[in-house]
């Protein structure tokens, strides 16, 4: 399941981002009339009508998986947590349906109503992946239901949907997902840069891409303390693994690296007094140790504290990218001339790949062992039938063909972006050359 | 009352998904039969213009069912997944191997690789139906108790009952595909496909005939209480209901009346589907929980119509335009009009571009 998830989500964050960048190259395109901004939006467009395809593919997966895995969830739960699900299936339905009439579009309909398209694509984006991450917010944070003799009753949907965590969380999420689409476009063309192809078409894709993530990343960051500050008092277990927090208390240090053995840290670099005064502003703000934690509900803590740190690092990292390029354009209205730059911009998509996972990989172990907070342990949920090992390994050497094929496809038809010649996608209109090739 | 609407709702994403998603199984079984690279080339570049636009968004249609069903039905739901978790596995896989393998035949650099995503393709299109058909028969002949994972693991779908509404299943499905690409023959005016198709149809409407009445002496025999169901009135009428239909849509192929064709073979799948509805009313699974008693609470089922009427007010238009604009001309060839974003890219150009 984690595997699944962790790798539709990589599709689902380019699903939110890709239909962004389109929109503003479209936009940019008709202010200007410059074509080179027409003719990124269409390939764009193209290659994001390739990955929602396979996302449908993946997401039709979880639907399945949800209840063969998680009948202790599933069977409870599945009215509190259902309507979010349908929701997000309206907004796919939407977005496929409109994905295909803005492909359908160009050479079909004014250009007025072929830009507007644009449009629903992004909203449904938008609205898609919030439906889906009140589901998780939920299970850190439930809320819309009462339990009484220990049957579920009294459930309110939209309760349970806007829950404690949903803001803050979805807030990060999308972002996040503004800085993987953006950050992984604006690689690929500095990679091209950096083999020389410097023409306006790659300078203009690398700008709007890059741009988009430039301006995510420093609200990202701020978000992120404020995801971490609402834990100390919502979730205090997961709150105290991520920072390796072993003692709770006021003047709490700040622990960079290290892992816990036989609970001492090992190998950390402790600045005394920060921890405290990053989570709570002052240095005599109390935080939750793991010493305040049951043993039975302390999460497997060094995932928890790596992950976070992971996530965290490159977050910095890419803020500093970001303001490479920002203080560069500010000063010269030019794009930076090191290859430094333009390397680390080439791997600065993988980068935030890498956070993106990083940061659901803290919060979902960092949940542990609960699935739903302090209502269901994960093992309480599982399903009963023997042998779904078997399922989930199939399924999982199954993912792994399907992402392997995914990226041959991509490069197949960025080989035929690059030689000029133009490529049929799924919910487009056919193309009369490449019939037969 | 809220219950069954939500099962009638239920039901129609059911019914959606027979029609379209199986006409799209159908394209595949078709191309899985279409024989040599050489001689099947024609009728596979058909089938890919006919479901290429679409592709695999009919799923949605699965999603839904799959998603109301767990959210109005929660218990019954996972009994369903986890006592059938195998077919749904297979149907799973299918569904992965079935959408990746178009795609990724679209763009295959060699025919080797073409042809193997093309088998992946094929393969997929006519097991995932099968599987799914016999998930239909396991819960339909009362052999998913409530609970995790209480009932028999491979009896629930290794049976008389699911075998019949496995093999239905992709009957129906080739029988609707050759429906629907006649007509669409016609339209590229591609006679001679049209009455490859045609031919293809009648077999697959005649197997689907002699399936479903063999289907009636094995749920007498295997499925009692189903079988006493669908000798109720409502069942009764749905039954005659699905036999005219088919008779009529057999009888419009005939006489290439393709266009016609297309409601009535509909009708005729989805009155089986709802005789089976009627038979099993009033249980989600039989004899162990109702519609009523199993249903989640007003306010989620409430919730759920307000989403599907929103779904409904949205979805339906914008399908309807995109369908609309997929039969379109190009404006550009031909008849330039000046604020096409494609005309304007040409007007854009710069003299050196254009030589
Ligand atoms: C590009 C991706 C990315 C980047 C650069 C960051 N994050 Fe993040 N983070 C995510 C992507 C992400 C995520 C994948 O989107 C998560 C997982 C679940 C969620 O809602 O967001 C997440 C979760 C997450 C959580 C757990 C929230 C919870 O369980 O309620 C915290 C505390 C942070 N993040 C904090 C930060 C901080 C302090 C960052 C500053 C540098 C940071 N993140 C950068
Ligand atoms: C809406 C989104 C998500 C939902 C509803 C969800 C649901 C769940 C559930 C039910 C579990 C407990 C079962 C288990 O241990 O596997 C879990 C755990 C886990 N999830 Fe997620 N998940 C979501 C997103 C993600 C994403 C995007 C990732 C990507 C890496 C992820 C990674 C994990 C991991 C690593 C675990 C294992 C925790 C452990 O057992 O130690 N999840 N999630
Ligand atoms: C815009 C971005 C997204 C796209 C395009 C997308 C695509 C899809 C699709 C096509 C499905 C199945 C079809 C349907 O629900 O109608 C699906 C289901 C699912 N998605 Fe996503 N998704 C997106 C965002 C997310 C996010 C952010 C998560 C969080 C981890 C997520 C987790 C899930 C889960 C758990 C399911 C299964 C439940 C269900 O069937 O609705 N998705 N997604």
């Amino acid at each position: 399941m984690a595997i699944s998830l962790g790798f539709h989500i990589i599709l689902a964050a380019l699903g939110i981002g890709f239909p962004l960048i389109t929109l503003i190259a479209h936009w940019r395109g008709l202010r200007t009339g410059d074509n080179h901004y027409l003719e990124l939006a269409r390939r764009w467009a193209k290659t994001m009508a390739v990955l929602f395809a396979v996302g449908a593919v993946s997401g039709t997966i979880l639907s399945f998986e949800m209840g063969m895995l998680w009948p202790g969830l599933m069977g409870p739960y599945g009215d509190v947590i259902g309507l979010p699900f349908t929701l997000e299936g309206v907004s796919f339905f939407l977005e496929a349906i409109f994905i295909g009439i803005y492909l359908y579009g160009w050479k079909r309909m004014s250009a007025r109503l072929h830009f507007l398209s644009l449009f629903p694509i992004v909203l449904a984006g938008i609205a898609g992946s919030f439906f889906i991450l009140t589901v998780n917010s939920w299970m850190n944070s439930p809320a819309g239901f009462e339990i009484v003799n220990g049957e579920v009753v009294n459930v309110d949907p939209w309760a349970a949907m806007f829950n404690d965590a949903t803001a803050v969380q979805y807030t990060h999420m999308l972002l996040a997902a503004y800085m993987v689409s953006g950050f992984l476009v604006a690689g690929v063309y500095a990679w091209g840069w950096l083999k020389g192809r410097r023409d306006r078409h790659h300078k203009l894709g690398f700008i709007i891409a890059f741009s988009v993530a430039a301006v995510a990343a420093p609200i990202q960051i701020l978000v992120g303390d404020t995801a971490a500050r609402r834990l100390i008092d919502a979730q205090p277990a997961k709150f105290a693994a991520m920072e390796l927090v072993t003692e709770g208390g006021s003047n709490a240090p700040f622990t960079i690296g290290g892992i816990l053995v036989d609970g001492e840290v090992v190998g950390a670099i402790e600045i005394p007094g920060l921890g405290s005064l990053l989570g709570t502003r002052s240095f005599d703000g109390e935080l939750p140790g793991l010493d305040d934690i049951p043993p039975d509900e302390i999460p497997p803590v060094n995932i928890v504290h790596i992950s976070f740190q992971v996530m965290v690092a490159i977050g910095t990292g890419l803020l500093l990218l970001s303001a490479w390029f920002a203080i560069r354009w500010w000063r010269k209205k030019s794009l930076p001339e090191s290859r430094w730059f333009w390397r680390l911009a080439a791997v600065s998509g993988a980068a935030a790949v890498v956070a993106m996972e990083a940061g659901w990989i803290t919060t979902e172990v960092g949940r542990q062992p609960w699935i739903v907070w302090q209502q269901v342990r994960t093992a309480d949920a599982v399903t009963n039938a023997d042998g779904l090992i078997w399922s989930l390994i199939l399924i999982t050497v199954v993912y792994v063909g399907l992402a392997t094929a995914s990226v041959l496809a991509l490069k197949r038809i960025s080989r035929g972006f690059a030689s000029g010649q133009d490529v049929a996608t799924p919910y487009g209109p056919p193309v009369p050359e490449a019939t037969g090739d | 009352m809220l219950p069954n609407v939500i099962a009638g709702i239920i039901w129609l994403g059911i019914s959606a998904y027979a029609i379209f998603g199986g006409a799209d199984f159908g394209g595949g079984i078709w191309d899985l039969f279409a024989g040599g690279p050489e001689k099947g080339r024609r009728p596979r570049a058909l089938i890919e213009r006919a479901i290429g636009p679409v592709w695999e968004a009919n799923h949605v249609w699965l999603i839904f069912v799959l998603v109301y069903l767990w959210t109005a039905f929660p218990e019954p739901f996972v009994s369903i997944a986890t006592t059938l978790w195998i077919p749904l596995t297979l149907a799973a896989l299918g569904i992965i191997f079935r959408g990746s393998g178009f795609a990724f035949r679209k763009w295959a650099d060699t025919v080797g690789r073409q042809r193997w995503y093309g088998a992946w393709f094929a393969g997929a299109s006519a097991l995932t139906p099968f599987f799914l058909g016999t998930v239909v028969g396991g819960v339909a002949s009362a052999r998913v108790p409530l609970g995790n994972a209480e009932g028999d693991v491979f009896g629930s779908w290794l049976n008389p009952t699911s075998l019949l509404g496995g093999v239905m299943a992709v009957v129906a499905c080739a029988y609707l595909a050759a429906v629907l690409l006649t007509r669409e023959a016609v339209l590229d005016q591609e006679t001679d496909l049209a009455e490859y198709f045609r031919l293809r149809g009648l077999i697959a409407g005649a197997a689907a005939g002699v399936v479903a009445i063999a289907g009636i002496f094995v749920l007498r025999w295997d499925a009692p209480s189903l079988y006493e169901g669908l000798l109720s009135t409502r069942g009764i009428v749905l039954i005659i209901g699905s036999a005219a239909g088919g008779v009529a849509s057999l009888w419009l192929l005939w006489n290439r009346r393709f266009l016609a064709a297309r409601p009535t073979a509909a009708l005729a799948t989805v009155a089986v589907l709802w005789g089976w509805g009627a038979a099993q009313y009033p249980w989600v699974l039989e004899d162990a929980a109702s519609i009523e008693d199993f249903a989640a609470s007003d306010p989620v089922l409430t919730a759920m119509i307000i989403a599907f009427a929103a779904a409904a007010v949205l979805v339906v238009p914008s399908l309807v335009w995109l369908f609309r604009l997929t039969q379109t001309r190009s404006l550009v060839e031909g008849d330039i009009r000046a604020d096409s974003t494609e005309a304007l890219m040409i007007k854009n150009q710069t003299p050196r571009e254009k030589a």
